[in-house]
């Protein structure tokens, strides 16, 4: 399955082409152009079908980047420093495995063990500068063979179902911020023409501030643009009635007002019109929590009406996310159902 | 003129960020012998331009060099009693500034110090405490109707600092932060006069650094070059600093990863370094560069960046230590580099797609 | 004047949701503008063309239409909404409120109970609307709230609540009411977002291309108890900024404004802003660069529902573009 291999592939902020690859195999049958810019963002043109005269443009953004660590110093003993790239929550790395590089070297975040911690130091979190990655290296020079300063590591996590099998349509791996919005985008690519043009740009370094998407969409000037996202989803019990972000199995996610974008109304409108319509489920994310390309693209230029879509994924920015597939297949079929109807945008094809 | 005075001059130079016009002059005439033609543009960069020996058929390209040469300092926000209240222009640690010797750009240069009260007055436990920013003052011996007729709200006010030569060719002085490659950028200039290379270069001094980058923004824009290097200064060693985060002098000058360096142009300057015979360090930056290059990178359609530092102990202090060894090596390194560039470069820019 | 400033100030107009401060403006300008268009984000940019061809430049004047607001986040089991600001909106200026939402409803600020000294966190905080479910409730998720006041005049002192930054809109209104001679083609942008990240001054500046931008916006004052220090006062005259925490004026631009004051007679204060910036940050940094430059309204109380300016503060602005667009700039280097 796509997203398996997407989930499982090593993509951290300013190393993604591993990802890229994949992409670029699965799109090209499929789209008419396919290239790469400065920043290593992959970008598809799927033309409009034949008859449709000036098409819309309309990009389509998914990240391929993953929040992931750089290597920062090797030190004598063959321990590894490091630092994240993109925001990661430090209670996350204790005991967690990675790898290293294009070779994944794997490695383990060492702790202290519990027989040997003071009572206080189990209520404290460890800064990151204290942590370290052990390689199994027993010395500098031994290390680095395998590793060098300013290789990065991604989470070691293997993707998997999870749940009941046979009933449970969840799955489990890493990076479903964004490989998620990644697969959607892939599988609308597929397919016939639409009656407009798409310009899906497979995005790099969104984690460490949207910065693929801004040169993209100043180089495409799209019309219109959505962006697809694995989002924030915190549907856990609760000790007070307060929202999830987004719940599993409700359905794409519609950002109405992110911290990076107040998603234009006019197309909020017409995603939950089509949804409606088509009998998709559908839900609001949260507003005003987090960011995606669409803050970036909405300010290129003269401003692009943009919105965001999003598959809600437990524990993104961490080891382990759990989805659901059938959020992924109605967020890949609401997505099909709206573009035709952005045919003659501004005004929505009723 | 000898590395030592250019070096010297460019830190005591004034250039507070937002009024970079007196370092500037002091660049143009440092520029001058070895730079076709100069511009500034709205946000008042330098922009020096030194054409390349293009052959008829090919295509033409640049490169930018980005050295910001604005400094942090402070600037006057209110008049009492004929002493200035001030408040800071960039990140300005408060507890370097009592007893700081100062420019105030009025009507007229003005010096100052930045007073405490004496210790005979202040109770020991106050001692302890860093003054903030708004308890403290500058006094520039004049009285109240004195000050109000040659200070003006806004005015900018730089630190006033010598530069002193330390041993094993290091200097001391303000402002290394960004000078020192300032520095770098005309070692640079003056070893391209005597080498052939056919890509333009835009030595840029980019203005309003310390306060979020502005200058680089709209140079770039302007310039669109087909590839940029932001040359500033990174942590250099010193006690009570883990080597994990910093870099030592006279090691050579430092050569980013990360994120904001397009690998492409990481792997070349590596390749020079190692080619010329150059001692160089490598910096991992997991994110933000803290340099120009954070901007430049994604103007436009995108920019490949790189970013070389030079090794600065205490910075942001009116005593920041520089290598002149670092500043050399920097500046041959780039020449070298520059001396390379031709088609064949910009293909290893293009990330590849399998078939 | 005063009328539109009330008008403007009563009006509702959150980060997000500023189509009905844009309409009121719409109608008040027709008569004195050549064209106007929305863009993409919402922006109104008017155009008034130089009088004599060729002008001599063309200068875009911003005021920012949107206030701070709060975003309904969540309709908990018994009708309460949970929120998140729109902009700097400080927890302590909400408790015992008033919001207004764009469909008319009205809500109360209500805490969870919380005995401490210390400031409440945001998440401490709702809005009752009066409905008693989900179902009930007359507003939705991503709903948008603004602050619920009067204007009053007292004085030569106007109140009112998002005087940030209908005043500078308001002084644009005027300012085109009253504009005979112009030598540059005039964009005047009312714009949105800009408590959110200047959204709305980024895309305008691209899309107009101005040679000068000018924003005009509020500015803080050192004139009440216990104030930060800062050199600015209410009733001084117009603040020509030199710095704030985003920008620094393009000095050039800066002297201008100076000597045209003076020359002119106009009272005017010189201002530094330690914290806060304008739409001038994204029109500065838009493309190649533009000079530009910031006229400020001192304003006591700013980001609360009742924010204070001087009507003599505000006159002199208008007077100061009128000046500003019937001149030659020479910005010098």
């Amino acid at each position: 399955m796509l997203l398996q291999r997407l989930s499982d592939a090593f993509g951290v902020s300013g190393c993604e082409e591993e990802v890229r690859n994949i992409l670029a195999q699965t799109v090209r049958p499929y789209v008419d152009e396919l290239r790469t810019d400065s920043l290593g963002n992959l970008i598809a043109i799927k033309r409009a079908r034949a008859g449709v005269e000036r098409p819309v443009r309309v990009m389509l953004a998914a990240h391929m980047d993953e929040v992931g660590l750089m290597i920062t110093r090797i030190e004598k003993d063959g321990l590894l420093r490091f630092q994240p790239v993109g925001g990661i929550d430090p209670r996350l790395f204790p005991a967690k495995r990675v790898v290293i590089g294009k070779e994944r070297v794997p490695g383990v975040i060492g702790v202290k063990p519990i027989h040997l911690l003071k009572p206080e130091e189990r209520e404290r979190v460890t800064p990151v500068e204290q942590m370290y990655i052990d390689i199994g290296a027993t010395s500098k020079e031994t290390a680095e063979k395998r590793v060098k300063v300013g290789d990065y590591a991604a989470f070691a996590t293997r993707f998997g179902p999870h749940g009941l099998e046979g009933e449970s349509r969840l799955v489990r791996g890493k990076a479903f911020d964004d490989r998620a919005g990644c697969a959607v985008l892939a599988a609308v690519l597929q397919g016939d023409p639409y009656p407009v043009e798409l310009a899906a740009v497979f995005t790099v370094q969104e984690e460490v501030g949207l910065r693929g998407a801004r040169v993209a969409a100043y180089a495409l000037a799209p019309d219109v643009a959505i962006a697809l996202e694995g989002t924030i989803c915190d549907d856990l019990p609760k000790e007070k009635d307060q929202s999830p972000v987004t719940r599993v199995g409700k359905g794409p996610a519609i950002t109405l007002a992110d911290r990076s974008v107040v998603a234009d109304r006019r197309l909020v409108r017409l995603l939950v019109d089509t949804a409606e319509q088509a009998g998709i489920p559908y839900q609001f994310k949260e507003p005003a929590l987090g960011g995606t390309d669409a803050g970036a693209i909405h300010l290129t230029r003269a401003g692009v009406p943009s919105a965001a879509l999003a598959v809600p994924s437990r524990y993104i920015h961490g080891p382990a996310s759990v989805l659901s597939l059938d959020d992924l297949e109605h967020t890949i079929a609401l997505v099909r159902a709206v573009l035709p109807r952005l045919q003659d945008w501004p005004e929505p094809k009723v | 003129m000898e590395l030592l005075e250019i070096v010297k001059a460019l830190s005591e130079a004034p250039g507070v960020a937002g009024f970079e016009a007196p370092v500037q002059e002091l660049i143009r005439s440092y520029w001058k012998p070895y730079v076709h033609e100069f511009r500034t543009d709205a946000l008042g960069n330098l922009i020096g331009l030194r054409r390349g020996q293009r052959p008829a058929d090919a295509p033409a390209r640049s490169i930018m060099l980005a050295t910001h040469c604005d400094e942090i300092g402070l600037m006057v926000t209110g008049i009492e009693e004929g002493f200035l209240r001030f408040t800071s222009v960039g990140g300005i640690d408060a507890r370097v500034l009592p007893g700081q010797e100062v420019t105030v750009f009025g009507r007229r240069e003005l010096p100052g110090v930045i007073g405490l009260r004496p210790p005979h007055l202040v109770p020991a436990e106050q001692r302890q405490k860093p003054l903030p920013m708004d308890e403290l003052f500058v006094d520039v011996g004049l009285s109240q109707e004195q000050a109000q007729k040659l200070v003006s709200i806004g005015d900018p006010i730089a630190f006033r600092v010598p530069a002193l030569e330390l041993e094993n060719e290091r200097v001391a002085g303000k402002a290394f932060d960004n000078r020192a490659s300032v520095a770098v950028a005309t070692v640079c200039l003056m070893t391209l006069q005597g080498m052939h290379h056919t890509w333009d270069v835009y030595a840029v001094a980019t203005t309003q650094e310390e306060v979020g980058l502005r200058g680089a923004m709209v140079s770039a824009y302007g310039l669109a070059p087909d590839i940029a290097i932001a040359i500033d200064v990174t942590f250099g060693d010193g006690p009570g600093l883990s080597d994990a985060e910093t870099f030592e002098l006279g090691a050579g000058p430092v050569i980013a990863i990360g994120p904001n360096v397009h690998p492409a142009l990481h792997e070349a300057l590596v390749e020079a370094a190692k080619s010329l015979e150059i001692p160089y360090q490598i910096e991992p930056m997991p994110e933000h560069s803290g340099t120009d290059g954070w901007a430049i990178q994604v103007t436009r359609e995108g920019i490949p960046t790189a970013v070389l530092s030079i090794p600065t102990q205490n910075m942001h202090s009116p005593v920041e230590v520089i290598s002149l060894k670092d500043i050399r090596r920097a500046g041959r390194l780039l020449a070298g580099f520059i001396s390379t560039l031709n088609e064949e470069f910009v293909r290893r820019l293009t990330f590849s797609l399998p078939e | 004047m005063e009328e539109i400033v009330r008008e403007l100030t009563e009006a509702y107009g959150p980060s997000g949701a500023e189509g009905k401060v844009r309409e009121l403006i719409q109608e008040r300008i027709a008569p004195y503008v050549d064209e106007q268009r929305v863009d993409a984000l919402g922006n109104l940019i008017a155009c008034k063309r130089a009088g004599a061809s060729p002008a001599v430049g063309r200068l875009m004047l911003a005021a920012h239409m949107d206030e701070i607001g709060l975003i309904v986040s969540y309709i908990d089991e018994k009708g309460f909404l949970r929120f998140h600001p729109m902009g700097g909106v400080f927890p302590l200026t909400l408790l015992g409120g008033r919001v207004v939402f764009e469909n008319g409803t009205m809500g109360v600020i209500g805490i969870e109970r919380w005995q401490e000294d210390k400031i409440p966190p945001m998440d401490k905080l709702f809005i009752d609307v009066g409905a008693a479910s989900p179902a009930e409730c007359p507003v939705k998720v991503g709903d948008i709230a603004g602050f619920h006041r009067p204007f009053f005049a007292q004085g030569t002192r106007w109140v009112g609540k998002a005087m940030d930054d209908r005043i500078g809109c308001a002084v644009l209104v005027e300012f085109l009411r009253q504009v005979k001679e112009t030598i540059y083609d005039l964009y005047v942008v009312f714009t949105v977002q800009e408590e959110i990240g200047l959204r709305g001054a980024m895309v305008s500046a691209f899309a107009v291309e101005p040679d000068v931008a000018i924003a005009v916006d509020i500015t803080t004052t050192g004139d009440y108890p216990e104030s930060d220090k800062m050199a600015v006062e209410l009733g001084k005259g117009v603040a020509i900024k030199v710095k704030d925490s985003g920008m620094i004026a393009h000095p050039g631009l800066r002297r201008h404004l100076v000597q045209l004051a003076e020359k002119a007679g106009i009272p005017y204060q010189l201002e530094v802003l330690r914290r806060g910036t304008t739409d001038a940050y994204a029109m500065q940094v838009s493309r190649e660069g533009v000079p530009a430059g910031v006229l400020s309204i001192p304003t006591r109380y700013a980001h609360t529902p009742s924010e204070m300016v001087d009507q003599r503060d505000v006159r002199t602005a208008v007077d100061l573009l009128l000046h500003l667009v019937a001149q030659p700039m020479e910005l010098g280097g």
